[in-house]
């Protein structure tokens, strides 16, 4: 009786003991959560909307505006975001000799993240508004809509509702993306996490990070989730 | 005065010649039917009077007011931009797969354009379109959205739709080539109805005993140029081999 009650306090001690541990981590890594969280939003922002501005180029009737939009994409697709990132950072030293502070560091991984993701939702909305049937355009014009309004009450809804899924998939890789930031030795979460794991030889920091994000993603997920519900009430 | 008169329309695409020296005069109140085989030109007519497709050669006349001049070597030329958003106005076009709005409810379908473009008075708008809808036999269906509606209710609001806008002339562009018979026959109603007030029209059709009851003035048209026309008795009992040959095949 006796050493079974020991052996029960011993593993509630050892519950207790594992919990307080992984709080502490959890603290420790607060800080790296919060820019990781950052860079998501500010890159999400201006990456949807820089996303427009270029798909709109790569439409464009003019292949003055059109070709070098292609070559943007492409490059922004073909290349590791790493190495985009290296360059965005270190470019303007070996190019111009521009001396770099390390309060560029952040700059330089918000311009990357939101220019790479750019291109990527440029083809998405590309797709979705390719995508809108002939007939939308005409009836709108016999009804007498501008071109502008056409887009704004017309396409837009319908776009949005389409680009949905894709641009969730786009953003669930994003919330992983982020991890790259560590490339610049932005003090987000990744870095924080590899630090400290070298730090005190523990697995518990790579736990944490795994939870962190996929908590994270299934957050994103269970949100674009709702949106498509939201937008499900037509067809 | 006319409507809509069309002189010597002609209209080529690549190398093929779609048009060739097409003229037709709609007068207030008259119901005109265009029919033909398939590939005789009349949809790209109709597309070339609603400004959807510009023609190459010829002059476009709506109440008196030039949507397209031709220069001394018969080319088209075309209005200004604002002349054309003027006379834009003054037609609606009902289109073969209705082209509804789909995330606008049937409402939202009818008053959207009379609100936003014509910024005309909501109170006012909602009226006719709730009017329109009764006539169309769909005042049930305004909160419903197009994917809830059958082929010939889409198609009923697509013809309240473009009503909203008072056009002084309404284009039917083969308004029931999407529909089951049972469903044409309740557009074919509608439209019914519509010349029994003395709406303007211009219906490509292929629906021959309707554009017979219906029309006041019948055209038909093959490979780009009008074979034959005039009141619907006329176009039916013409001599003329082609007209026969095509009236003969749809009653087999």
């Amino acid at each position: 009786m006796v050493e079974i009650r020991f052996e029960i306090v011993e593993l509630i001690n050892g519950i207790k003991d594992f919990g307080l541990y992984f709080v502490h981590m959890c603290s420790r890594l607060a800080e790296g959560m919060v820019v990781s969280v950052q860079i998501f939003f500010c890159t999400l922002f201006f990456s949807l909307l820089l996303g427009l501005v270029v798909a709109f180029g790569r439409m464009s009737k003019h292949f003055i505006v059109r070709f070098p939009t292609k070559v943007f994409i492409s490059i922004m697709r073909g290349t590791p975001l790493m190495l985009q990132l290296l360059v965005i950072y270190f470019g303007p030293w070996f190019m111009f000799g521009m001396k770099i502070s390390s309060g560029y560091k952040m700059t330089a991984v918000l311009i990357g993240f939101a220019i790479n993701y750019a291109a990527y939702f440029a083809e998405i909305y590309r797709a979705g508004i390719e995508a809108i049937p002939v007939g939308q355009y005409e009836a709108a014009k016999l009804l007498g809509y501008n071109k502008a309004q056409t887009f704004i009450y017309i396409v837009m809804p319908q776009v949005i509702k389409r680009i949905v899924p894709p641009v969730a998939n786009e953003t669930i890789t994003l919330v992983k993306d982020t991890s790259l930031a560590y490339t610049l030795s932005v003090i987000e979460m990744f870095t924080l996490t590899k630090q400290i794991a070298a730090a005190e030889t523990s697995m518990m920091p790579f736990v944490v990070a795994g939870i962190f994000y996929y908590i994270f993603n299934l957050v994103v997920a269970v949100t674009f989730e709702y949106i498509e519900k939201k937008l499900g009430y037509y067809r | 005065m006319y409507l809509l008169e069309m002189n010597h329309v002609r209209k080529t695409f690549e190398d093929v010649e779609v048009l060739k020296d097409i003229s037709l005069k709609v007068k207030e109140g008259e119901v005109v039917a265009i029919i033909g085989p398939s590939g005789s030109g009349k949809s790209t007519l109709l597309r070339c009077a609603t400004l959807l497709e510009t023609m190459d050669g010829g002059e476009m006349i709506y109440c008196g007011e030039h949507a397209v001049h031709s220069d001394k070597d018969g080319n088209a030329i075309y209005a200004k931009p604002d002349v054309l958003k003027k006379i834009q106005t003054y037609f609606g076009l009902v289109f073969q797969n209705f082209n509804l709005f789909p995330h606008f409810s049937v409402m939202k379908n009818v008053c959207h354009a009379p609100l936003k473009v014509q910024k005309r008075d909501k109170a006012e708008v909602e009226q006719k379109a709730r009017e329109l809808l009764h006539k169309m036999g769909l005042e049930e269906k305004e909160k419903q959205y197009p994917f809830q509606l059958s082929g010939g209710q889409q198609q009923r609001v697509s013809i309240a739709r473009a009503l909203a806008l008072n056009p002084k002339i309404l284009f039917f562009d083969e308004p029931t080539s999407a529909l089951d018979p049972e469903l044409t026959g309740e557009i074919l109603k509608v439209i019914k109805d519509l010349a029994a007030e003395h709406m303007t029209m211009v219906i490509v059709t292929h629906e021959m005993n309707f554009a017979r009851n219906v029309a006041d003035h019948i055209i038909f048209m093959e490979h780009g140029v009008i074979v034959e026309e005039g009141s619907p008795e006329e176009v039916f009992h013409s001599n003329n081999p082609r007209m026969q040959e095509f009236l003969g095949k749809l009653e087999k």
